[in-house]
């Protein structure tokens, strides 16, 4: 009903109804973003990610790979912030023994001796950003090297540890998402802008490749595509197959957003007066429809990349994607597969909550860039 | 049947607001009128006035966050009764039993009226069985009926159909049918021949007056086509911004007129004795926003007899000028 | 309707054909004929495999002809029911998978319904009365069940499971019925262990479909027709339930061919986690073992069922939605 709808519309209109006449179209998608919380919860923690990602070497006190079987399975251990009621943490070194009993190693704190942790303290050396090199570390261990002292998170099987390897895993997990959605974005935006640009047989032939992909099981697919990647490839290699092989399946809900806008952008008086001008295609394409809808386009690669980390992970997980000496969240997890080691070293499952996390700071700034996209809707 | 001077439907005061984050919307503030049995109560005015808030009101279907504030709606039911329809809880029995009833309600649009999953019959004898006491049997018998009375050929054929194989002209038929189907004594008709073409909009018109001769039934017939109204109402309620601002019988309005605002209305239809290619009158501006709503009358930034200090200072109220006519302006209150 | 039908029938066949055309793909991708792959296990294992018999699975298979005859040869073969030789087990392919594939079947549907037993009056709710405690409350659950993917999911329920009631909740039967033939007890076993896998699979696809139907109906909600309903003289649960709901259920239907792919991949990797008997470990192991024709037929028929399974839910919609049963997009 006209009543109730009238409303709604012209409320943006006398909010500072001059500032939002003359407001470029990002503006308006910013000032509509900045309402919704969680969407700016997401963009922070997303932005925290992406440092840790920057700064790894800076984050990690430990060489993620240096294995040590009298340091294996060590639990998290506890940090004592206070000293005397001063703020000066510190940690009690562990001593592993054997149980003679049960033949399991134990660990046991050193109530004696006491290991301030220095921030900014010296460590191994590494180029920060790739350019200045440096030992400074976020955490080093006074009187002692970090990594034979300081277990923040505890460490694995192989005695390796889990805070550093987190921090290196989160390096590779997280641009695995963002290479692998570059690629998706490639393909989606060209095929699925040919499709709707073009429309006729084109388009038919891509809707219905986009219709038999999404109704293919893909984790199968995927694991049988991976499974064939020949087990003499490098790192790197492997990391560069798994990111097409997963964008090869995830471009088809890019590809669906950028046809549907092209589809309803064809029909806008704007496309048929550039067209009337004698406006060439590809200038019709770029000036004039590209710009309208790139909002979108960023808002549904936003909501791509989840799915990407998750795939990557999942594929891990099964000892399909990335395989170790590489370290992702999925080659974490491979870790807590075991039931059994799991009740007895619980910490293996900490890989959990950056995947949890990083997941909704995802969907939580996509629904927001979603519903900011249309800054006149 | 009451008598003639006793109204079916007395509306005091009524007031709607619609409470949003934003702000307060008074979709209806301080509408007054009566609808008399077997007459036609035409409301006019621009789309955003309150009309169709008001006819939901009546009908206690205004959907959230709209509310009634003040205000009273007294219908005079069947057994002679009078009931406060803003004292009943909307989902309550007795509004239930009124809804559909005693009073029926047609909208502007025919196709989105209809549910696009459920046959036509389904949603007429739903309300046939709902209101009358009545076997499914004898429902679908009276709803064929309902249907061949509004003109609706081979209706024993399209009671099975869903809106969407209508016509537009036949679904508003059907609509009008299931309206009907229980005789309510009061046909609440929201613009209904806006979304059909001029040949059926006459033909529906037409269907309206017979049926309203057939069962002594009241309109009220909300509209913004100021020649629907001429054609088909005895009363005119001019609405601007959720108030009256003038009311009369339908001579009043049309051959008195006094509110400027009703003026300026009459002056922008085309007539056919209007010098040709001369620029038809317009209302300068535009409706006001909802949430910046003027102090003092409504229509003053618009108003081309605007005096200041008056207008802008206090609000008009209605006020008889003649036996039948009452008008919300300074230019009359003395 | 019969042109919709057509249409969806054609495409279902289309899809099945491309499906066939990736699992031989993934047949053929590791190097080296499967021949020479399958006499080096089977020497291995003792049974040796003599030189006649390798020329003839070589003719059956075309393996020197170019590719095209290879699939041909392999979709005929297929055709009869001949999906090849395990390599590892030495058993014909079939004869591994055995219930496997029923299994998977089972757990997918079990989700599906979970899934939709859940979502359906969440959503409704959350759409009726949006914006009230409860609806915000869904609404964050849901985000939080659209981030963990299942596999993770099991690992916590595993963990608690095992540290917390110490027991392992893992599996599909208990272990008296895992071997034995099928009976109404061994069905009845199956019933009681269903729901942990269901659950963890069905959470993040009832948090999407909660989302769905909650849009879908505040969609209709909207609607005039609701506003006729309820001039009726409907009661307001009764005018909900009859119009806007039946109208949003129409979408609902359909996103079971949207759920069901996902669902059966899903099941995959959690059945690795909650070691159920289902094609996933099989598939894994397979995949492992560059046992090909094993991970290739579970690629075939799973592919194949989810597209049988789409292709049922979209005649579904057809049969109740009279929209597209009349021809009217």
């Amino acid at each position: 009903m006209s009543e109730k709808t009238l409303p709604q519309d012209s409320v943006k209109t006398t909010v500072a109804e001059e500032k939002i006449a003359v407001a470029t179209q990002w503006q308006l998608m910013w000032w509509r973003f900045r309402k919704h919380k969680l969407a700016m919860i997401g963009v922070v923690v997303l932005i925290l990610f992406y440092l840790v990602v920057a700064c790894v070497d800076f984050l990690a006190y430990a060489d993620p790979n240096e294995s040590d079987a009298q340091r294996g399975l060590i639990a998290p251990q506890t940090i004592e912030w206070f000293d005397n009621g001063e703020f000066k943490p510190y940690v009690h070194p562990l001593k592993g023994t054997r149980d003679p009993k049960t033949f399991k190693r134990v660990y046991v704190p050193d109530m004696d001796t006491k290991l301030p942790i220095v921030f900014f303290g010296p460590g191994f050396s590494y180029k920060f950003l790739g350019l200045i090199e440096t030992d400074r570390h976020l955490f080093s261990v006074e009187g002692a090297d970090a990594y034979k002292t300081l277990f923040l998170f505890g460490t694995d099987v192989q005695g390796r540890d889990i805070w550093s390897r987190l921090i290196y895993g989160t390096q590779t997990s997280l641009t695995i998402g963002l290479v692998s959605v570059a690629l998706s974005l490639l393909l989606g935006v060209t095929l699925g802008g040919m499709s709707g640009y073009y429309g006729g047989v084109f388009d038919t032939f891509i809707q219905r490749i986009i219709e038999i992909l999404r109704s293919i099981p893909t984790i199968p697919l995927w694991m049988g595509l991976t499974a064939a990647l020949p087990n003499d490839w490098n790192v790197t290699q492997v990391y560069f197959a798994i990111t097409i092989i997963i964008s090869l399946i995830g471009w088809t809900e890019l590809a669906r957003v950028v046809r549907g806008r092209f589809l309803s952008l064809r029909q806008d008086d704007f496309v048929m007066a550039a067209e009337l001008l004698g406006c060439s295609k590809a200038r019709i394409i770029f000036r004039h429809m590209v710009p309208s809808f790139v909002s979108h386009i960023i808002a549904a690669t936003t909501l791509a990349i989840p799915a990407m980390i998750i795939s990557e992970t999942s594929l891990s997980f099964l000892g399909l994607g990335l395989r170790p000496p590489a370290i992702s969240w999925g080659v974490l997890l491979q870790d807590a597969q075991n039931v059994q080691a799991l009740a007895i070293s619980p910490w293996l499952l900490i890989p959990v909550l950056p995947v949890i996390v990083a997941v909704l700071a995802f969907n939580f700034t996509g629904d927001g860039l979603r519903d900011a996209a249309d800054p006149y809707g | 049947m009451t008598k003639d001077n006793h109204p079916l439907l007395s509306v005091r005061n009524l007031k709607t607001y619609f409470f949003q984050d934003e702000g307060t919307v008074k979709a209806v503030d301080g509408a007054s009128f009566d609808v008399f049995p077997g007459k036609t109560l035409g409301i006019v005015g621009e789309s955003g006035c309150g009309k169709s808030v008001t006819a939901q009101s009546i009908l206690r279907i205004v959907d959230a966050p709209g509310k009634i504030v003040e205000g009273t709606i007294t219908l005079t039911r069947a057994n002679g009764n009078q009931v406060e329809l803003t004292q009943l809880q909307p989902d309550s029995q007795e509004m239930r039993d009124i809804r559909g009833a005693e009073i029926g309600l047609v909208f502007q649009e025919p196709m989105t009226s209809f549910s696009p999953v459920h046959t036509v019959g389904d949603q007429i004898t739903e309300a046939i069985q709902l209101h009358m006491n009545v076997t499914k049997l004898e429902a679908r018998k009276r709803g064929i009926e309902a249907l061949r009375s509004v003109g609706i050929p081979k209706p024993e054929r399209r009671i099975d159909e869903y809106a969407f194989e209508l016509s537009g002209g036949l679904r508003q038929r059907a609509m009008i049918a299931v309206a009907l189907s229980c005789s309510p004594r009061l046909l609440i008709a929201d613009e209904p021949t806006t979304a059909l073409d001029v040949t059926t909009q006459a033909q529906i018109l037409d269907l309206l007056r017979t049926l309203q001769q057939q069962n002594q039934m009241a309109i009220m017939l909300i509209t913004h086509n100021l020649g629907v109204v001429a054609e088909m109402c005895d009363d005119v309620v001019v609405m601007y911004l959720g108030r009256v601002v003038e009311q009369g019988t339908v001579d009043d309005i049309f051959h008195s007129s006094k509110h400027p605002y009703t003026k300026a209305l009459l002056s922008s239809i085309p007539s056919i004795e209007m010098e040709s290619r001369v620029k038809l009158p317009t209302i300068t501006g535009s409706i006001p926003h909802p949430y910046a709503r003027p102090a003092g009358c409504p229509f003053y930034p618009r108003c081309e007899r605007f005096m200041e200090g008056v207008c802008d200072k206090q609000e008009p109220t209605l006020l008889a000028v003649s036996d039948k006519q009452k008008v919300s302006c300074f230019l009359y209150q003395k | 309707m019969i042109a919709y039908m057509v249409r969806r029938i054609l495409l279902a066949l289309l899809t099945i054909w491309m499906i066939t055309i990736l699992s031989f793909i993934i047949i053929q991708l590791p190097p080296g004929d499967f021949v020479d792959t399958y006499a080096n296990t089977m020497s291995a294992g003792g049974t040796g495999i003599t030189q006649a018999e390798k020329d003839a699975l070589r003719e059956q298979y075309g393996i020197n002809q170019p590719m095209y005859v290879q699939y041909l040869k392999w979709m005929g073969l297929i055709m009869q029911g001949n999906f090849g030789m395990a390599i590892e087990w030495g058993r014909p392919v079939l004869d591994v998978i055995g219930d496997r594939l029923m299994l998977t079947i089972v757990i997918s549907l079990a989700a599906i319904v979970f899934t939709w037993a859940l979502a359906l009056p969440i959503g409704i709710y959350s759409a009726v009365k949006r914006y009230s405690f409860l609806d915000y409350l869904f609404t964050f659950v849901g985000f939080i069940g659209l981030a963990i993917p299942g596999f993770m999911l099991a690992l916590i329920v595993m963990y608690v499971g095992f540290s917390y009631f110490g027991s392992n909740i893992g599996g599909l039967f208990s272990a008296d019925y895992a071997e034995a033939p099928w009976s109404m007890e061994k069905v009845w076993d199956l019933i009681q262990h269903l729901p942990v896998p269901a659950i963890v699979l069905g959470v993040s696809g009832t948090a999407q479909m909660i989302r769905i139907m909650r849009s879908n109906l505040l969609d209709e909600l909207r609607k005039p027709y609701v506003m006729t309903a309820r001039a009726r003289g409907l009661a307001e649960s009764r005018v909900i339930m009859k119009y806007p709901v039946r109208v949003a259920l129409n979408p609902f239907i359909s996103t079971i061919g949207y759920l069901l792919p996902y669902v059966v991949s899903g099941s995959i990797i959690v059945s690795m986690v909650l070691s159920l008997p289902t094609v996933g470990p099989l598939l894994l192991k397979s995949l492992v073992a560059q046992d090909m024709f094993l991970a290739g037929t579970i690629v075939l028929l799973l592919g194949v069922l989810t597209v049988i399974g789409t292709l049922i839910s979209d005649l579904l919609l057809m049969w109740v939605d009279p929209r597209i049963r009349l021809g009217r997009q």
